[in-house]
């Protein structure tokens, strides 16, 4: 179970690195969706079986689905691969990357320097989550609500292409 | 019965997150930014889930549960926007949105 846990995560960081550094969309979303299962496998392995569940059927599902939609909706090319490559020169990337990185180890040394007890596993399975979620959470569950209706709303607003409208009489005249 | 050191949880989501933040800083096409807050998102859920786990309460789950909803409707606005961007202004580049023009 260890062992599992382990090589999910390698997995996880590896599919992350992919992503972050391909020229190619689509192919850096299919790097996305096995960099989203391998987490959902850290999940599984964590003791939260519901929330592996979530996470392949929200994120690896809806989400990547949706971004895949709107690309193709896009009608990329190959020239869009070159232009980004034209855009992400050494000079660009090495010094966030840089000081990232060193934000990064400053984290897990003060990670590492307390001393933390290991995970005693036994998992919470979703009765307990949802009984914690309709419990003392309900406040939070109608603010989702809300959220996904403003989401929604925001959504159709900002999406919506505006018709020109042409009159019936000049249409005619034009042919 | 799994024995994994909190530590490796709490490493994992770091590493994560610090790829996602990378991601964010230095890419110039919208969508790839987009790609990158979906990650980080993801990172910070892991953390509350290793956080769950450490002490077996529900509390942390439910918090993974309301960072879903808020990607997901974050997601859809962002992608919205984006696609009205390449409508109006046939590119990308996240330079380009400073003349949207309403």
């Amino acid at each position: 179970m260890e062992l599992t846990f382990y090589v999910a995560s390698a997995i996880a960081i590896l599919a992350t690195i992919m992503v972050i550094t391909n020229y190619n969309m689509i192919h850096a979303l299919l790097y996305l969706v096995v960099s989203f299962l391998a987490v959902a496998v850290v999940f599984f392995t964590l003791g939260a079986p519901f929330m592996a569940a979530l996470e392949v059927i929200i994120y690896a599902g809806a989400i990547v689905v949706l971004i895949i939609f709107v690309i193709m909706m896009l009608n990329l090319t190959n020239e869009d691969v070159q232009q980004e490559k034209t855009w992400l020169r050494p000079k660009t990337w090495i010094g966030p990357a840089l000081l990232s990185l060193v934000l990064l180890a400053e984290l897990a040394y003060l990670v590492i320097a307390e001393d933390m007890p290991t995970i005693n596993n036994q998992p919470v399975d979703a009765r307990e989550v949802g009984l914690a979620l309709y419990g003392p959470y309900l406040l939070g569950v109608q603010l989702c609500g809300m959220l996904l209706m403003a989401g929604i709303v925001g959504a159709y607003h900002l999406g919506r292409q505006k018709k020109k409208v042409v009159h019936r009489f000049l249409e005619r005249s034009e042919i | 019965m799994t024995n994994i050191p909190m530590e490796a949880g709490l490493l994992l989501a770091g590493i994560l997150f610090t790829l996602g933040l990378i991601s964010v800083l230095i890419r110039r096409n919208i969508i790839f930014m987009l790609i990158s807050v979906e990650i980080m998102l993801n990172a910070a859920g892991l953390a509350f889930i290793v956080a769950a786990t450490r002490w077996a309460q529900p509390d942390g789950q439910v918090m993974f549960i309301f960072i879903l909803t808020m990607a997901a409707a974050e997601v859809s606005v962002g992608l919205a926007l984006i696609l009205q961007l390449h409508h109006q202004l046939k590119t990308l580049d996240s330079d380009a949105a400073n003349k949207m023009f309403g």
